[in-house]
């Protein structure tokens, strides 16, 4: 049952990615990522990160990709002008290769790992979570609202007409 | 009872789809959206090896991830709108004035 749960979402987060790359306009792109974001916390819960899947949706789903949806429909963009491609050939080469490294990977991760089995008990419960971030975590987590802050001043200086 | 592996190889062929659509795709927020796919590809291997581990840590790195994605977003969608109002394209094959 849960096997079926695992294949369905995770085939559902890869053919999102990759529709993601197949769309032309940039909102159907953006759209579709939000399908994998969803899909990927089905994941988390699987893996018994309750929280984090919660967190997911609101912040990734809901919040980061608003972000994105709104600045495309604030362009009004023309539709993918896909000529004159110095880098065409570029697909020829890249996807092949790009096949082979997962290959390499996936027979790396199937040897190593084969054995050990995740368990959908691990709740990562927002007690938890708080108990370690506000004690082991205390300054990463300060540093952060740092990080924030300068990112929106950031984003404000270099979205403001004329600087 | 699913195994770690099957998780990490899904996390393995999104984070290259995400590679591919990087180098692939031409338009600047395209490339933005790869690089979600890159970062969410990350997290699922943060939260498999902390349920491995029966460590919270992994989730917690998690969170920091999310924060940087969530500042990388409004920073380079900002940049995304200064470079359209420069050029009136978001192709990133036309902002080649630094080249020679």
């Amino acid at each position: 049952m849960i096997q079926i749960l695992f294949f369905f979402f995770a085939a559902l987060a890869a053919g999102a990615a990759i529709n993601v790359l197949v769309q032309k306009h940039v909102l159907y792109s953006a759209l579709s990522l939000i399908l994998m974001l969803t899909a990927t916390s089905v994941l988390f819960i699987l893996l018994g990160a309750d929280f984090l899947a919660v967190i997911q949706i609101i912040v990734y789903a809901g919040a980061i990709m608003v972000l994105f949806v709104f600045v495309i429909m604030l362009l009004n963009l023309p539709v993918d002008e896909d000529g004159a491609d110095r880098l065409r050939w570029l697909k020829f080469i890249g996807i092949p290769l790009g096949l082979f490294f997962l290959f390499l990977v996936t027979a790396t991760l199937w040897n190593v790992q084969a054995g050990t089995g995740t368990q959908s008990r691990f709740v990562g419960s927002p007690q938890a979570i708080g108990q370690s971030l506000f004690t082991d975590y205390l300054l990463p987590f300060e540093v952060t609202s740092l990080l924030i802050l300068i990112a929106l001043v950031g984003a404000v200086v270099f979205a403001k007409k004329d600087l | 009872m699913i195994p770690a592996s099957w998780f990490l190889i899904l996390s393995a062929v999104l984070f290259l789809i995400g590679v591919l659509g990087f180098f692939l795709k031409r338009n600047i927020i395209a490339l933005l959206l790869s690089v979600e796919i890159m970062l969410n590809a990350v997290n699922l291997t943060f939260v498999v090896f902390s349920n491995q581990h029966r460590q919270i840590s992994g989730q917690i790195f998690v969170f920091f991830v999310l924060v940087v994605a969530a500042a990388e977003a409004a920073v380079g969608l900002a940049l995304v709108i200064a470079m359209f109002r420069n050029r009136e394209s978001l192709n990133v094959d036309r902002s080649n004035l630094l080249k020679w």
